[in-house]
């Protein structure tokens, strides 16, 4: 006898919790070749607004944590994800039309990816902060700090291994982040945000909203709590012009990490690719500190 | 400017005034037993209902604009800690007279409520911009002093330029049914604030039901109360929509008994805008648009004023504000 399908309808993780959307909405999530995959809460600005508010509250304590109990924290979480790997294939290969073989190695790749930045958590004020030479009796140092509250268009079709390889960096140097997920492909983000509330990293130091970017993208961008956007995900997002994104996050000069461009359009990168530093030090702040010298 | 209506009597006169009251010839704790236990109970299922269903009302754009002005000019900004120094009450006082630097169109709040010995500060501070200085009196928040002690207290305050004075009633006394004792020092205090605004704070986290706390609204009135105020902010529970329910009941009732109206104010645990306008709604639903006025409402707080500035930098902007655009107490 066959059993019946339990049919899902997912919530939006924000501060640690999975509640449902404010709106009260959800949309269906279908496959690659167009079959009912789930149901995800349609995030609003309202949502959005509170994510914001939680990544606040976050704040303080994930960048005051050391940058080596953030790496314990990120490799925790390559663990897990490694965990429910068979479930990230399916979904991966579900939503990217991937076979499963192609599906697992982009789930290793996103796997790899965690690992790697979780690596880099207590190595980037080496790399990316400084002893000045001045011409004094003084210390000089420079030292990264993170830069606050960062929202995050998550790219819209690699689902998964797009999306912590933009998560991943800007919480690996202290920030928190509000992610708004790939709209067509929202099931990855939503079993990632199952794996961040498993792990260990506290909540509200990422929430993922599973959105309309073009309905809520203006309102992150607009938002005068949140100090940094990545604009990765507006390539390929229907209805969203980047450029009055940058213009309204000019309203209280927030960092702008442009998309990718291609003739001037917005494009996705290659996530194989090696993604070096640019994106952790896109989202840190220099601070330089001149101690007097004794003798 | 705030006009605040007081009346001053003599012990004697608001005696004389709860013995026509009541209806008896002489004020005996068991008169006042009599008659505050002979008050009809509070459904307390249904005053909750009540109050979390007045909660659900939708208020938006240029009513909620209204709103956000309303309860801004409604609030007693408050600063009660050990670690109040001179410079933190003067920065509360600044915060007062210019809320938004960013919008000089922000109302101010009605007055500053602070320890007795920073009155003359406050004072100072504010000058002659209309903003009233309540001081908290009578051993807040405790209330456990002696009488002489509570009375040096409230006229310290009143000398030192105070235009309100928040006085706490003796729980003890209440609850031990010694009704007499929590009317003559209510009495005796508003004596001693000659033309001071006396708010009584019944600390209704204390009492225990909503019977006592219909009870203690009634004495408090009845003793000459210019105000009834729910909370030192000390106790948990502070207000809540419940308790402001039954207390603005009580005061349209007591209107509709004697012809004078009396004031409420809850304090403590109202930090967002949605939380206030809720009060707001509740105000109006229960004791009538008199009341929405700063005379007649206010709300006692500290944090809700930012959070009432950014909803308004929102409806002004169009964008989500944050902390950064006020200023930290």
């Amino acid at each position: 006898m066959s059993r019946l399908d339990v049919r899902k309808t997912y919530k939006l993780y924000i501060g640690g919790k999975f509640p449902r959307s404010e709106s009260g909405r959800s949309y269906e999530v279908v496959s690659a070749t167009g079959e009912f995959l789930a149901n995800a809460a349609m995030g609003s600005r309202k949502d959005v607004r509170d994510a914001v508010v939680a990544a606040r509250a976050a704040l303080p304590g994930w960048s005051g944590a050391t940058a080596y109990n953030r790496g314990q924290v990120l490799y925790r979480v390559a663990e897990v994800l490694e965990g429910r790997r068979a479930q990230f294939v399916d979904e991966v290969a579900a939503s990217e039309g991937l076979t499963a073989r192609a599906a697992g190695a982009v789930v290793d790749a996103a796997i790899d990816r965690v690992v790697w930045y979780s690596g880099w958590t207590d190595k980037i004020a080496q790399v990316l902060g400084n002893l000045n030479p001045v011409a004094g009796p003084f210390f000089n140092v420079s030292a990264p700090e993170p830069t606050g509250v960062v929202g995050v268009l998550a790219p819209q079709a690699s689902s998964l291994l797009g999306l912590v390889s933009v998560v991943a960096p800007v919480i690996a140097s202290g920030n928190t982040a509000v992610v708004v997920s790939s709209a067509a492909r929202p099931l990855p983000a939503v079993t990632f945000s199952e794996v961040l509330a498993t792990s260990d990293v506290p909540g509200g130091v990422v929430n993922i909203v599973t959105a309309q970017t073009a309905e809520v993208a203006t309102w992150l961008a607009a938002h005068r709590d949140v100090n940094a956007i990545d604009l990765t995900g507006v390539a390929g997002a229907e209805g969203v012009d980047w450029a009055a994104l940058e213009a309204e996050a000019a309203g209280n000069l927030k960092r702008v990490y442009r998309p990718a461009l291609a003739d001037g359009a917005p494009v996705e990168p290659d996530w194989n690719a090696d993604p070096g530093l640019g994106r952790i030090r896109a989202f840190v702040e220099t601070k330089t500190v001149w101690h007097p010298k004794g003798l | 400017m705030v006009t605040v209506s007081t009346t001053t009597h003599t012990a004697q006169d608001l005696t004389a005034q709860a013995r026509d009251v009541l209806g008896v010839s002489r004020l005996t704790n068991h008169a006042l037993t009599s008659w505050l236990h002979g008050l009809p109970g509070v459904d307390q299922v249904g005053c909750e209902a009540r109050a979390a269903s007045l909660g659900t009302r939708s208020v938006k754009t240029t009513s909620k604009a209204w709103a956000i002005d309303t309860a801004i000019g409604m609030i007693d900004l408050t600063t009660l800690e050990g670690s109040d120094t001179v410079g933190k009450v003067r920065s509360l006082c600044a915060k007062a007279l210019v809320p938004d630097p960013l919008d000089p169109t922000t109302p101010r709040p009605a007055a500053i409520c602070v320890y007795g010995d920073m009155v003359a500060t406050a004072k100072a501070a504010l000058g002659d911009s209309g903003i009233h200085v309540a001081a908290v009196a009578t051993a807040f928040p405790s209330g456990r002093a002696s009488m002489p002690v509570k009375l040096a207290d409230t006229r310290d305050a009143v000398e030192a330029g105070a235009d309100e004075i928040d006085m706490v009633i003796d729980r003890g006394a209440f609850l031990a049914g010694d009704y007499l004792t929590v009317f003559n020092q209510i009495a005796e205090v508003k004596q001693a604030c000659g033309t001071a605004h006396l708010k009584v704070i019944m600390e209704t986290g204390e009492l225990v039901t909503y019977d006592n706390v219909r009870r203690a609204s009634y004495l408090s009135m009845l003793a000459g109360g210019d105000f009834i105020k729910t909370s030192t902010g000390k106790v948990q529970p502070a207000a809540t929509l419940p308790v402001t329910l039954i207390m603005l009941e009580a005061v349209r009732d007591w209107r509709d008994l004697t012809g004078s109206q009396v004031g409420v104010k809850p304090a403590g645990g109202i930090k967002t805008t949605k939380d206030a306008i809720k009060y707001l709604v509740m105000v109006s639903e229960i004791a009538g648009d008199d009341w929405l006025t700063p005379e007649w409402f206010r709300f006692g707080a500290s944090s809700l004023l930012n959070d009432l500035i950014l909803q308004r930098q929102k409806l002004a902007t169009g964008a989500y504000s944050g902390a950064d655009y006020v200023t930290i107490d």
